[in-house]
């Protein structure tokens, strides 16, 4: 479904983020995207997002060349993709109700949908007791969760997290990635950035190790590797 | 793109809700627009008086005055009339008094005549009218009639009016650039306000466009505050200058209503103008709005 074929994002002429990186994530696959500071991530998601283009390659979506994508479509694309973030953002003076309502009001929805969806949604991240509480007044594995409440309610094809559990501690942590493999179970194909080693560990996943720009190995999950691991 | 209510209620939500927020700054651009337009329709009413005063005074004076000294005796007056008749371009001549001027003045002043009472010594000299058979005769006869002895000075009022024409050309000019100028600032200075706006609801809009909402969602509020803010700019301005042209119009009346009981006739009421005005200050408050709010989106919303 998502394929990136030699692609090279280069800055400024001078550095080169990610280099010559061809992979394919098929449709209802969960993918750790590994790797330190600077290793390329951020880079990686914000191609997919087509936050920025490639200096070199092609990017497609459904066999779409996504940088062919007129500027006025690209709102349109977006919407394939649920996008949650590590550091949340829940706009501060919205419920937890009106954050998720928010979304699907930017993109479509009827009042009645609406009110039919969110407490759906709701339901499924356990935060059904806190749809009139305000982002402050959650913690941090509660605003993550409305976070992905948020990204699921149009019921994107693709999800993509980047640390999601990067603030938060392990316990938690966990809570939020059994929402995302139950999601994942549903037929969503899940993206996730993430430094967390024990995370990774844990759950037997395609892990894309990338290094200085590179792809370092490839996992497939279940652990069988495509190239030999690195210890 | 369809539009609807709850979309339009969102838009118009967010452009009120951050025109309150940036009020001060609000101020600064409604005053901006107020003052460009202000200043314009300034500049419209004075070349547009000053224009139909030339085009009334232009018909009205078609003539050539040939102001006689005062010592020359009757009889040559009277060969100086006969002569002017044989002038080329010229087609009658008409002898005025100088009695027969004071008269007519007094008669224009009206009420007001009787501050000529005390007036000893008639300053108004004995006139010839001359009057042309073709306005584009008149340089010729008025070098002819300058020749003649006796003749105190000849006044050509086509002179006047074409001098008229020129100051109006050249506050159209001056007052274009001007304008100009001011618009620039006034777009600069709503770019700015809605940039404040933009920067504020920065997380909202990085938010709106990673969930892909469309772009109305996203330009719409900031569209609209800057329409808001070049309309009511404009209508300020609106307000000004109806009741500042009437009290201008009433002071100037009451003060000097000798000299403009003549000059009444040519003046442009302002309810001949308002119509055009209130056009001519929406379209360029709105549109300021417009091109200020593009300006800041361009810069600030590229993701």
């Amino acid at each position: 479904m998502i394929e990136f074929n030699g692609v090279t994002k280069t800055y400024k002429k001078t550095f080169t983020a990610v280099k010559d990186i061809s992979l394919k994530i098929d449709k209802g696959e969960f993918v750790f995207i590994v790797g330190k500071s600077g290793a390329g991530k951020s880079t990686l998601i914000k191609l997919l997002l087509r936050e920025i283009s490639p200096s070199s390659g092609i990017i497609t979506y459904k066999g779409t060349d996504i940088n062919k994508i007129r500027k006025r479509r690209v709102a349109e694309y977006r919407r394939n993709i649920g996008f949650i973030f590590q550091d949340y953002r829940l706009l501060p003076k919205m419920t937890v109700y009106e954050n998720i309502a928010f979304a699907m009001e930017m993109i479509c929805c009827q009042a009645k949908q609406i009110r039919r969806e969110v407490p759906l949604v709701l339901s499924m991240v356990g935060l059904s007791d806190k749809a009139k509480s305000y982002p402050d007044e959650l913690s941090g594995g509660e605003q993550q969760r409305v976070a992905i409440a948020r990204a699921v309610i149009n019921k994107p094809e693709t999800i993509i997290a980047d640390e999601p559990t990067g603030n938060l501690d392990f316990e938690t942590s966990k809570e939020i990635m059994k929402i995302l493999t139950e999601i994942n179970k549903r037929g969503t194909t899940v993206i996730m950035a993430t430094h967390d080693r024990e995370i990774v560990d844990n759950y037997q996943k395609r892990v894309i190790e990338l290094k200085n720009g590179t792809i370092l190995r490839d996992r497939k999950a279940g652990g069988n590797e495509n190239e030999p691991k690195e210890n | 793109m369809k539009m609807n209510p709850k979309r339009i209620n969102y838009i118009f939500k967010q452009a009120f809700k951050s025109m309150w927020r940036n009020r001060m700054m609000g101020f600064a651009s409604i005053g901006s627009v107020t003052a460009v337009l202000v200043i314009l329709g300034f500049i419209l009413v004075v070349v547009l008086n000053v224009n139909n005063i030339a085009l009334v005074a232009q018909e009205t004076f078609d003539q050539i005055a040939v102001y006689i000294l005062d010592h020359v005796e009757d009889e040559q007056i009277e060969e100086m009339g006969k002569a002017f008749t044989q002038i080329e371009g010229v087609m009658g001549v008409a002898y005025q008094t100088k009695d027969y001027a004071l008269e007519k003045v007094k008669e224009d002043w009206g009420e007001d005549a009787f501050l000529l009472q005390d007036l000893r010594n008639d300053p108004l000299p004995n006139t010839y009218i001359v009057q042309l058979t073709d306005v584009s005769m008149s340089d010729e006869v008025i070098a002819q009639l300058e020749t003649f002895e006796g003749v105190e000075k000849v006044r050509y009022y086509q002179d006047a009016v074409n001098t008229l024409i020129r100051i109006s050309d050249f506050v159209k000019k001056i007052g274009t650039g001007i304008i100009i100028i001011l618009l620039l600032i006034s777009i600069f200075i709503i770019s700015n306000t809605i940039k404040i706006t933009v920067l504020n609801r920065q997380r909202e809009i990085e938010l709106m466009q990673y969930i892909g909402a469309t772009n109305g969602y996203v330009r719409g509020p900031f569209m609209i505050e800057g329409i808001m803010l070049g309309l009511l700019g404009s209508i300020v301005a609106i307000l000004v200058i109806m009741f500042g042209y009437n009290y201008t119009m009433d002071y100037l009346a009451g003060r000097y209503l000798a000299l403009l009981s003549g000059m009444s006739g040519y003046m442009v009421g302002v309810e001949m103008v308002i119509n055009d005005l209130i056009i001519i200050f929406m379209t360029i408050g709105i549109g300021i709005g417009i091109l200020g709010s593009l300006v800041s989106l361009k810069k600030f919303l590229s993701v």
